[in-house]
């Protein structure tokens, strides 16, 4: 009896100014299969379908769990995460490609230091005084805590910029993720210090007013933020913020 | 004088606290880590943190979780370190508190406590099930706003290969490797901490990441530092079993009620919800009436082991047991455990509110680690270690919940620690060893570049998981690690003949890997030949032929140092500090 088989189709670049190339593989099937672990049957037997020799792909991944946001990128067309995305639920041949609006690194490894720059500008933090101890935190209460929690399950993979029509050079929008975390801050009872500089900062090009309203974002997010309302909430604070600024001005 | 320049490596919560807590006293740091540092492995701590705070009016304190912990970790962890960690547990929780974690309430608006393995209070604070994610971004914060003042220096996508150490075996400095340039480079410092969590990889399939390789310490071990307890390994009795890695299922799970049970009929082939109570068997409850489904781990781990192996009642006939939460309401599993019940729903496909999972014991916490002293410097000066990656917090049994406040509290000694270390530095004969170092690491690059064997790097790696697995986790026979320890120094042999597939010089993660490999090869040496030395049964660590613990011989702590010219360990024992609480015997089962 034949063997079962994946099909799977990688795009592949030796370098971020190489040309990018297919190259097809096909996999002895097992139970429970994800992308990754297809990705490490090829490393263990680095031949691709016409058994030529080659390399094992390149590609970030860390937890496997869909927690620490390493291994988004573009399976069948939909930017996911590789981890969790199952062979048997895939239409063959799958096909893997790097996430689209991020540098390519080496085949599916991007650059996305584009968003820890984004939340440094936006200053993503509560601003403690120090790390001595100086007794307990606000009180907050369970409603607050269930409405900050899912927006702190960002995992950064920046599938939401992906799928963004906006995000791109030409707007310089930093996209959802940045957005969400800044409505995160400013809700919480220390952190909302700094709310006028974080709104500020998202007030000119490249700020909220370069959403779209496309929705992608809010579809694609594999922890199921709530982006869109985060992005209308926080877009209606920076136009406040700008009136007032205005006629303080 | 200029600020003291130190380097800490990993950017897990023991790396970040310490990062914090340097750059709080004025000095500069530069973190190196090989993913972005909020992608570390803490992410993945799912059920909470200890800290007796005693908001729950049970008579809490931090005495009885310090006494939990030895207890819990079979007395082997020098008492002392132990204690000041507890006592700065609820501290701790403070701090976390306010940077912001959201950590669920209670309906006054104070932190919620749960319970964990281990104990018979509420004592572990909680984000969801996914507080490992919330503490790592709260210190990664933080990080950033010291990165944007400018004093600290990220250098993610960077491996650390070795320390730079002088004439006199002082650190001066460390030699990593950019992971895309795949270029070497020594950095100088006056202190090094080490903060590189644990070792899963050696075990192929583990609950760790990817980059929980152990090559670090590995790779220190061999530069002279002595690797402490390498044999207690904690094997978590409730992960999934997956193709690629054994996902976890927290424990959390059964703090918040889940319960353990397999059919009482060998190979029952109904569906788990029709299978009437009479017919179930909740072995842990029955076994452990006083603490149940909340024993320890490795007690828990070897019950389940027994059922199915000894009374093979495994889930038709395979090793998995069931852990059912369908009793709770939907709304309180949801509130509590969403992050853990969808990790089971996306990678399992079933809904555990409805279904009860199936589970099974898994490789998921290195005791063991770098030996280092109470203030974590490690036997090289200038050498700090913190978190998983040291050994001295857990004894032979971490308690659920005490490893995140284990390496942030080991963060927040070992930072300032560094800094008084490195204020009464000497300066450095000559370069400090800088050139020596490089040399002796691109000649390792080279040798490895034009190795022209047949040996796939992937293959060793997964025929050492799968003998590690087998012999030396849950149970273990001296004639078996024997044989482990043989099949090691076969793959030492054939890493010799290697073959790597890709000897490009950009962004090569095979590469890198390979490198890791004969570091991960070196410390499984250290794993296996420890728990062969040790003729006992102490926490993790069961010999079913020495099914006792021994503390004449064994209250002891294991201390591996490589032998260069043999190119293999050797060991020596070291007395434990029992000063405060007296040894006792160690069981659960019976009211104590």
């Amino acid at each position: 009896m034949a063997e079962k088989v994946i099909q799977i189709e990688i795009k592949r670049q030796s370098g971020p100014d190489a040309p990018a190339t297919w190259e097809k593989f096909e996999i002895p099937w097992k139970p429970g299969m994800n992308v990754i672990s297809v990705m490490r049957e090829i490393a263990a037997n680095p031949v691709n379908a016409n058994g030529q020799d080659t390399t094992p792909i390149v590609y970030d991944s860390n937890c496997l769990e869909e927690i620490c946001g390493s291994c988004a990128m573009v399976i069948n067309g939909k930017a996911r995460m590789a981890c969790s995305a199952l062979v048997d639920k895939l239409e063959q041949p799958i096909r893997v490609q790097p996430l689209t609006k991020f540098p390519v690194v080496r085949d599916l490894s991007v650059d996305r230091s584009v968003l820890f720059e984004n939340l440094k500008a936006v200053k993503a933090w509560v601003p403690v005084d120090g790390t001595y101890d100086l007794g307990s935190g606000p009180r907050v209460f369970p409603q607050q805590q269930e409405a900050a929690y899912p927006l702190s399950n960002c995992i950064s993979c920046c599938c939401c910029m992906e799928v963004c029509p906006q995000f791109n050079d030409a707007t310089g929008f930093v996209g959802a993720a940045t957005i969400a975390q800044v409505k995160l801050f400013n809700s919480h009872p220390t952190g909302k210090v700094l709310k006028e500089e974080r709104l500020r900062a998202l007030a000119g090009d490249g700020g909220v007013q370069e959403c779209g309203f496309a929705q992608n974002c809010v579809q694609v997010c594999p922890k199921q933020l709530p982006l869109t309302e985060a992005i209308s909430d926080v877009t209606r604070d920076v136009t406040l913020q700008v009136a007032k600024d205005f006629l303080r001005a | 004088m200029a600020a003291p320049k130190i380097i800490v490596v990993g950017g897990g919560l023991a790396g970040l606290a310490a990062v914090i807590k340097i750059a709080e006293a004025g000095g500069n740091v530069d973190l190196f880590s090989i993913v972005p540092v909020k992608r570390s492995h803490s992410v993945c701590a799912q059920g909470g943190i200890n800290a007796a705070k005693n908001l729950k009016g049970e008579g809490d304190t931090t005495w009885k979780h310090f006494d939990d912990t030895i207890y819990g970790g079979d007395f082997l962890a020098n008492q002392t370190p132990v204690k000041a960690m507890c006592e700065a547990a609820p501290g701790i929780i403070d701090l976390l508190d306010r940077m912001g974690v959201p950590f669920n309430r209670t309906p006054e608006g104070l932190l919620d406590f749960r319970r964990f393995g281990g104990t018979l209070y509420h004592r572990t604070a909680f984000a969801g099930a996914t507080t490992g994610q919330q503490l790592l971004y709260a210190l990664d914060e933080q990080v950033r706003r010291y990165e944007a003042e400018g004093r600290v220096r990220k250098f993610e996508g960077w491996e650390f290969l070795s320390a730079v150490l002088d004439t006199e075996g002082v650190a001066r400095g460390i030699c990593a490797m950019d992971l895309r340039t795949m270029e070497l480079t020594t950095f100088p410092a006056d202190a090094i901490i080490i903060a590189t969590g644990g070792i899963g990889a050696i075990f192929g399939k583990s609950t760790n990441s990817v980059v929980c390789t152990g090559s670090a310490q590995s790779a220190l071990y061999q530069q002279g530092a002595w690797y402490a307890n390498g044999e207690f390994i904690q094997v978590h009795p409730t992960s999934i079993p997956g193709e690629d890695k054994l996902r976890l299922m927290s424990e959390s799970a059964r703090g918040e009620g889940g319960r353990v049970w397999v059919p009482r009929t060998p190979g029952d082939k109904r569906d788990a919800r029709s299978i009437p109570e009479t017919e179930r068997w909740y072995f842990l409850e029955e076994w452990y009436p006083k603490y149940g489904n909340l024993v320890p781990r490795d007690v828990a781990t070897r019950a389940i082991h027994k059922v199915v192996y000894e009374h093979g009642l495994g889930i038709d006939g395979q090793p998995m047991v069931y852990l059912d939460l369908t009793h709770i309401d939907r709304a309180t599993l949801n509130r509590k455990l969403e992050g853990i019940l969808e990790i089971y729903e996306k990678f399992v496909g079933d809904d555990p509110r409805d279904v009860p999972m199936k589970i099974f014991p898994g490789m998921h916490y290195t005791m063991g680690g770098l030996w280092v002293d109470f203030n974590q410097m490690t036997n090289i000066p200038g050498v700090f270690a913190a978190g998983e990656a040291e050994y001295q917090y857990h004894g032979a049994n971490r308690l659920g919940a005490n490893s995140l406040v284990s390496c942030i509290f080991g963060g927040f000694v070992s930072g300032p620690n560094a800094m008084a270390y490195a204020k009464s530095l000497k300066a450095a004969q000559g370069d400090g060893g800088h050139a020596q170092e490089l040399a002796r690491q691109r000649e390792l690059n080279q040798q490895l570049l034009s190795s022209k064997g047949k040996e796939n790097p992937f293959r060793i790696w997964r025929e050492l998981g799968e003998t590690m697995t087998k012999n030396v986790t849950v149970i273990r026979h001296n004639k078996n690690i024997a044989e482990t320890e043989a099949k090691i120094v076969e793959l030492m042999e054939r890493y010799r003949n290697i073959d790597l597939s890709d000897r490009s010089q950009w962004a090569n993660t095979s590469f890198a890997f390979t490198r890791q490999l004969w570091n991960m090869l070196q410390i499984s040496r250290v794993v296996a030949q420890g728990a062969r030395l040790r003729d006992e049964s102490r926490g993790a660590h069961y010999k079913p032929d020495f099914p006792e613990r021994n503390d004449e011989k064994f209250l002891k702590t294991t201390k591996a140092s490589f032998d260069a010219a043999a190119n293999e360990p050797r060991f020596s024992f070291e007395d434990v500090d029992i000063q405060h609480i007296p040894p006792r015997p160690r069981r659960y089962d019976a009211a104590s």
